[in-house]
Order: C-alpha cells, then structure tokens, then sequence
C-alpha cells in the first residue's frame, strides 16, 4: 500500500463565523502501487482540498486531522517543511487544471524543467537538458529539442499539459495527483492526455489520483472510484461496478442525469431529463444528517437525523440496490 | 450599495491605521463644521498688543490665546480652525473636478480606444511628465494667483491619475460578457459606458479620490506658501506656514502649528485610502 | 406561383477574417470562418460542434452582429440583418452566454438585468414592465423575491437561468446558446437543459446550441454542424451524425468522448499518441484535418474539399467514411 488515509478531516477557520467550517469530514481511502484512483465531485466537494492536504499545500487557516495519514510509512501528518519538500513535487507529484496558469509565462520551457530536474535531482546542467527532452520525447512532444525554447504562450493547451506532466515525472514520483486535468482542453486532446496518464500507471507502475468532475473520464480509465459530495465521500469502489449499479442515491441520479443517448439508458432526445433539484450546498449551508437528504428523491426521516457513516462503500441508509430488492 | 458599504466597513474595521484615519478626519470636518462657534477669537482681528505670543502653556504665554499669536497679533488657534475649512473645501473641490473630468476622459479612452485613446493618453503623459507642483506653479502664473484658480490648477495635474486608473479599468472591463450582452439588446454606448461599466470601476475609484484629496490639500498648501493660493487675510495652512517662515527659529510654534496640521490631515487621509486599497483588493479578486 | 418558405436564417457563404498586426512582422490572416452556410427552421435546435479555434464562438459573434462579416450573407425571413431595423433585429436574435459569472453586470439587480432589454428596447411603463419581469423569472424557476439580489448570491446554475430570462425577454424567434451549461455543476446541468426544452415548446424557439460537448449536442439537437477550423466539415440529421459518421474528424470526436461504461475491465494497450490541430494562422493548402488522418491520400493536401450530399447530410472529404 503506497498511501493510506484514515478519517481525514480538514476544518478551516472562518472570520466570519466562529465555528471553523468543517470541509472535508471523515475520508478515508487507500492507495496501491500502480493503481488509479478517480475522485469524482462537483464543486465544493472537497476533492481540490484533500489534495492540497496530501501535498500540505493548505493554508495555516486550515486545520488538518486524521487518524492515519501515512504515506509509505511516513506520517505525512508530523513532517515538518523541511521534510515535506522532500516529499512535495518529488515523491508525491500534482498536475493541474489549467496548465496555462501553472506554467510560469515569462520563463522557457526549458528553463522551467530543468529547474525542477536539478532541484530535486543531483545533475549537471547538461544532463538535466538530456534528462528534459528525453522526458518531453517520452510525453509526446514532437521535436523536444526545439520546444525546449518556447515560452509558455507559444504552446497549445494539450502540449502545455504535457510540459507539465513531464516536469511532474521528473523526479519519478509514486505519486501523481491529477486535479482535473483534461477539464480546460478539447476531446480528441483529453484523449490524448488521459492515454499518456494510462501509460505512467501501466507501464510505468505510478499511481495516479485522478479528480475529476466527468463520470465518463473516471469510467473509461480509473480502476478505483470514490465519488464524493460535499466534503464527504458517499461511495466508493471498483469503477464499473459503481457506474454499473450505483448505490447511493446521488451516484444514481447523476449517471440519470447525464444527457445523451446511453445505450442502456435508452433515452429519448429532446425528452425531459430527470435532474437532481437543488444545489450543491455551500460550506457553510451544510444540512444535518445525510448531506444530499435535501435534493434525494428517496429521503426519508431519518435521513435528516444524524450523521450517516459509510457502511458497506455507500454513505446511505437507503442504498438504491437494496430498494430495488425490496 | 447598502451592502457594498456595511461589507467595506467590516473590512476597514480590521485595519487600525485607517480607523485612526476616519477618526481624526472626522475631527477635522467636525472642526470645520463648526468654526464660528469653536473659534475663541476673530481669525482676522489684528491685537496689535499681543504680537507673537507664545502657545498660553509655555512660559509667557496667555491663557486668552491657547496657541499664542502670528506676527501681526492673530489668534493662531482661530486661524487653524478656520484655515480647517479653507484647507478641507479646498481638498474636496479638487478632488470633485478633477475625479468628473478624469473618470468622463478615462472612460471615453478606454471604451472606444484607438486616436481618441492616444490623443487623451498623450496630453495626460505630458502632464505626468512634468513635475506637478511646477505645473500648477504654471497654470496659476498664467491664471494670476487666488485660491480658486489654485484649485483649478491643482485639479488639473490631478487629473491624469484619474484619467489612467479608470482607463485601465474600463479596458478590463468593456471586454466582460455583460457588455456583450448589453449590446446584444441594443444599448446606446453611452447608457454601456456610464451604467454597465462604470458602476464596476468604483473600488479603485474610491481609492484614487481618498489620496487625490490629500494630494489636493498639499498642492494648494504648497501654492499658498509659495503666495499664489489663498491670499491674505484668509487664514489658509499653507500661507500661515509661508508668513512665519522668517520667525521660525524666534517663535518657532508660528511654522510648527500649521504645519503639523498639514501633516496629520495629509496623513490620515492616506491611511484612509490605504485602507481601502486593502478593502476593496479581495473584493475585486472574487469577482473575477 | 407558389410563394416559397423562407428559412427562418439562413447563412450562406459566411466568411470573417481577421488580420494579425505584429510590429516588424508582415501582416497575416486568420480565417476564422470560411465558406460556412446552413438553415435554421422554426421550433429546430442546430448544435454547432467543435473544438477550439474552429470558428463556433465567431460565428455566434458575426450572427449576433457584435462583429461584422468579412463576405457572405445572414438572412432572417428572407431579409438581409443590415437591412433590417436594429430594434427588430434584436427582438430577433438573442444569446446567452457561457460564463453565468461574466455575463451578468455585477453591480446590477436581478430583477434590473432582466428589465433592461424591455426599457431600452420598448416605451412600455415601469409597471408593465414589472409584470413581464415577474412572469418570465417564474418562468424560468427563479422566485419572485430574488429580484432584489444581485448576482453574487446567486449560484451558477440560478445565473445561467436569470441569463436566460433576459435574452427571452424581447421574445426573440432565435436563442444563440454558447455552451451555456459547460460552466456549470454536473448536476446542475440536466435541470438547465430542461428548462431550455420546455422554453423551447412554450415560445417556438429556434436554438443555434454551441458546444463541445457531444453527449449534450446529441440530447438537445434536430441537426447536427461539426467544425473544424473555421470549416464545416460535417452538416446533418442528429441519428445519422451520431450513428453514422462520415468524416474522420466527426468520428475521431465521437471516439473521443470518454464513456460512462467505457469498459476498464477489458484490458487495453495504452499508447502515447499525439496529434495536434494546425495552428490557424498557417493552415494547409489542402484539407485542414489531413494532418491527423488516417484516411488521407494524397488528393487530401493539395485541394481543399467541398461539401457534397451523402445520403441526406453534407460532408466535407475526399474519402468519406462508407457504410
């Protein structure tokens, strides 16, 4: 096991409101070597949250507490800055949404990797450009020797994104953490790029968490799914069998919810599609007891009661599999 | 609004230097306000008995004139009262012409662009490019000296700093979708110019005015103590700090008094728009 | 005679143009649109796909006239848009835009957005005005006392729905929608759909459906206008487009799009592929598309293809896929 998160919490102080505002509640998951985990949530879910906290990335208001949060044996939790540079952007790597953003704009390409290389690295400046277009060759960039020496601005979203993944890859991470990283580039690009994170899982044995807000992309390439709703994970398991037969009844109603024409949802065009009412709540609207209970059309009393814990994978007390026996 | 300005003050709450601001301006316009019955003493009336006394806490000084007396026997604390209201007036009416004509000029430049933009943007550059204090030393040279006309001059270099902020602004601004939208149903550009845009350039606006009034008080201080602002017997700080200069080692209280309230008015002024910079800063990021 | 029935718009041979200014650099062309034509009808939805920089944002801009067309001609009813009157035109053609955070004046009030089409547009008294605002805010789901608020209390998904109620608000026979739900929340986006549906039957509106997303485009779309490049490359019936695709790029996009079930139980052999676009500034003498072909030959780069008929639909190659 190459991470293991036990009842992750994270709170954040407000100024507005004296009660810290309760972001993330009781996540827990595990991670194996060569395994991809896909985080499926909409917005205000927590999933960009729980990441920064693995990379503790978080702000000071932020207060971070877990019963295990090890990361191959190390208590990611206790480790002081020192020690989580170690860790940071050389054993655990992140890629971001918009690679455009993440790329500094007035340095090279060549530059920006080779900074990376040699600060994590021990290589003379010209390994480190070796070790660079041999990284950008192996992403998929055609001509890396020339591209070493183009400015952010000259590159399409989808190089720019490789860019970024090579410089991710450069010190070998175990880790990759992929916050949505096909949500700013086009299909055929998305393509492109979540068959390349396919081939450093595969091939080259790295697990990769992949956030993102696109049941379709965690359905075709994750093993793993956890898809989570307003700070907490709702249910979680193998990838297929979830988007096969969702138990939670918010899993359910998003896979509904999705227009076209499914082959077994055998929908109609231009029909009526059944949404989810409501909204997403925001951190500090949460509602007692079961966080969808407002916007689920199986709710019942006691689902505004208490806090639900996740039992059996589903965080639910109705879970729609056992309905569907009933 | 209304939540615009109570969420404002929940953030200026968190910055002492800018409460401490708001308070001692408020002092000041409270001072102004009420001159005539705050005053003890007429600020023209010459007590040709009592020349350059001494503030009444130092020794030999009178306890009728707290601050003491000028070279011609004026009771110094009268005249910063009233010069309070020459001084804040005069701040007020700057930055009133200079912030209608910099944001109709900013607004103009920014939203059609091209040679209108670069004939406005020019004449600005030429004024930025000379010192200000000598330019208005110019306009009024030209204009003749008098307290109005250093008002016009003052206002007139303080202009381009209007002319930039709002331009730059609008340049953001005019290319939102809102504006499309606006257009889409067929909006004059004058209603898009004056109600879409510009009501989302006011944080830095606000900014601008609150420093331009210090900049203002300054200027026109700095033209009455070279003697081409307010003209005598007007009991402005600037001239008193010019008349007293040649006293300044024998009654050293004469250039000290008014000086420092220029000082303290220029400098709460500037807490004040710093405040607000900071204020407004997060707002304007969460909007876009 | 019969008199004919004239397309409620049609464009045809639209094209636009920019010119590229550098300092010490030649000035160079961008042809955003070329050679594009197509019909809308009356109650019809047209999704317009493609990726970026394939001219879909221009074209809703050159439509909705916020920029003018190098060559080609828009008509509404047989009329020619510079003819006519630009209160009619925008009573005509409304759109609503992507960003639900951009496209409302933040400074503005819910119920001022809505009102101000009908203030500058008609001569009708504030209270009427009242009435119409209220009505079309209940009829897009919004509650009576969000008038008030403005547009930071609102979430996305109430946004896009206010950006609706106000380009309803002229009664416009054409709605532009530029992705209107792919800024939104998962599950905010199937209740937008749906209310862009029943506003659909209820005032006989003609859609022009901007997207990237198929799934979306399949739902919502009569006919289907694939993209590529300021091109068309594909223009048909929705079942054809989607069962049946002909061009390789319409079928590399529906390829594309990852699956809900897309299968991680079969074990595929994950390859680096890449395969970019041209840049727009120098694009082939020939096919645009060519370079990422798998069918092309060598016809495919030295002219550029022309629409021809295929069984109902126009497609853009040489090779056109068979089946």
């Amino acid at each position: 096991m190459l991470l293991n998160v036990e009842n992750l919490n994270i709170h954040f102080k407000s100024d507005k409101s004296s009660t810290p505002i309760h972001a993330v509640r009781d996540l827990s998951f595990k991670i194996n070597k060569g395994e991809m985990l896909g985080v499926v949530g909409e917005s205000g879910s927590g999933k960009s949250i729980t990441n920064l906290a693995l990379l503790g990335l978080l702000p000071d208001s932020a207060l971070v507490t877990a019963k295990n949060l090890d990361f191959e044996g190390k208590k990611l939790l206790s480790l002081n800055e020192l020690e989580w540079c170690q860790v940071r952007g050389r054993e655990i790597a992140m890629i971001f949404q918009d690679p455009m953003t993440a790329l500094n704009p007035f340095l090279t390409v060549e530059f920006q990797i080779v900074e990376t290389i040699k600060a994590h690295l021990n290589l003379s400046n010209k390994e480190a450009i070796n070790k660079a277009i041999e990284l950008l060759n192996f992403v998929g960039i055609p001509s890396p020797k020339d591209r070493l020496k183009a400015y952010p601005f000259e590159l399409s979203g989808g190089m720019a994104q490789r860019v970024m993944i090579a410089m991710a890859i450069s010190t070998d991470p175990k880790l990759l953490i992929a916050d949505e990283p096909t949500t700013a580039l086009d299909v055929t690009i998305q393509k492109q790029i979540l068959n390349l994170l396919k081939v450093l899982q595969e091939k080259n044995n790295m697990s990769i968490i992949l956030v993102t807000h696109d049941l379709g992309v965690v359905g075709e390439y994750s093993d793993r799914l956890q898809v989570m709703y307003a700070g907490e994970v709702v249910e979680e398991g193998f990838t297929t069998e979830i988007l096969k037969n969702p138990n939670h009844p918010y899993t359910e109603a998003l896979l509904a919810s999705r227009p076209g024409a499914s082959a077994h949802l055998k929908r109609i065009p231009k029909t009526l599609l059944p949404s989810i009412s409501g909204i997403v709540p925001a951190f500090h609207q949460r509602p007692l007891g079961c966080q969808f209970h407002p916007r689920c059309s199986y709710k019942t009393h006691e689902c505004e009661q208490s806090i639900i814990e996740l039992k059996d994978f589903v965080r639910c007390i109705h879970p729609c599999n056992q309905l569907s026996l009933k | 609004m209304k939540l615009f300005i109570s969420e404002l003050f929940y953030e200026l709450k968190k910055n002492k230097g800018s409460m401490i601001g708001i308070v001692i301006i408020l002092f000041f316009i409270f001072v102004a306000f009420f001159a005539w019955p705050l005053a003890p003493h007429d600020p023209t009336f010459i007590y040709s008995e009592f020349l350059r006394l001494p503030p009444s806490f130092t020794p030999g000084g009178n306890a009728q004139f707290f601050f003491g007396t000028d070279d011609l026997g004026r009771d110094l604390l009268s005249r910063l009262i009233y010069g309070s209201q020459v001084s804040l007036s005069v701040g007020f009416a700057v930055v009133i012409l200079s912030l209608i004509t910099g944001t109709f000029l900013g607004v103009l430049a920014g939203y059609y662009g091209g040679s209108l933009d670069k004939i406005i943007m020019r004449i600005t550059d030429l004024i930025m490019s000379l010192p200000s204090i000598l330019f208005a030393i110019v306009i009024v040279a030209v204009l003749g000296p008098g307290i109005s006309n250093a008002i016009v001059a003052v206002s007139i270099v303080a202009v381009p700093n209007f002319v930039r902020i709002i331009r730059a602004q609008v340049m953001v601004e005019k290319n939102k979708q809102y504006v499309l939208a606006a257009r889409l149903f067929g909006a004059s550009n004058f209603r898009i110019m004056f109600k879409e845009i510009l009501p989302n350039c006011m944080a830095p606006l606000i900014v601008q005015a609150t420093l331009g009034f210090s900049d203002g008080i300054l200027n026109c201080a700095a033209l009455g103590f070279l003697g081409l602002g307010a003209q005598a017997p007007m009991s402005e700080w600037g001239t008193m700090l010019s008349d007293a200069r040649s006293y300044i080692e024998s009654s050293p209280w004469m250039v000290t008094l008014p000086g420092l309230c220029i000082l303290v008015v220029v400098l709460s002024f500037n807490l004040l728009g710093d405040g607000l910079r900071d204020a407004l800063d997060p707002r304007l990021k969460k909007q876009n | 005679m019969s008199k004919l029935i004239l397309p409620l718009l049609n464009v045809s041979n639209l094209n636009k143009n920019f010119e590229i200014k550098k300092i010490f650099k030649p000035i160079k062309t961008l042809k955003a649109l070329s050679e594009v034509s197509f019909t809308l009808n009356t109650n019809e939805t047209l999704g317009i796909v493609g990726e970026s920089g394939c001219g879909k944002s221009t074209l809703a801009k050159v439509l909705t006239q916020l920029e003018k067309p190098s060559s080609g001609s828009i008509q509404i009813e047989g009329i020619e848009i510079p003819n006519l009157d630009p209160k009619e035109f925008h009573s005509t053609i409304q759109m609503v835009f992507q960003d639900p955070y951009q496209s409302l004046n933040p400074r503005k009030k819910a119920f001022d957005i809505i009102a101000d089409p009908l203030r500058i547009n008609t001569n009708k008294s504030e209270n009427d005005i009242k009435e119409l605002v209220l009505d079309m805010m209940k009829k897009v789901g919004l509650r009576e006392e969000f008038k008030e608020r403005y547009p930071h209390h609102f979430s996305g998904g109430q946004r896009q729905r206010l950006g609706i109620a106000r380009a309803l608000m002229l009664r416009p026979k054409i709605l532009i929608l530029d992705e209107p739900v792919s800024a939104l929340d998962v599950s905010i986006q199937a209740q937008v759909l749906n209310l862009l549906l029943e506003l659909q039957a209820e005032f006989s509106l003609s859609y022009l459906f901007i997207t990237h997303d198929l799934s979306v485009v399949e739902h919502i779309s009569d006919r289907i206008l694939v993209m590529y490049l300021g091109r068309i490359v594909e223009y048909g019936p929705r079942e054809q487009i989607f069962n049946n695709p002909k061009h390789p790029y319409t079928q590399l996009l529906l390829e594309s799009a990852p699956k809900v079930l897309g299968g991680t139980n079969s074990k595929k052999d994950w390859n680096i592929i890449t395969s970019e676009a041209p840049s727009a500034l120098t694009l082939p003498k020939g096919c645009a598309f060519a370079s990422r072909c798998n069918n092309k030959t060598p016809q495919c780069d030295l002219s550029i293809p022309e629409l021809k008929d295929e069984g109902g639909r126009l497609v853009a190659c040489f090779n056109a896929i068979k089946g």
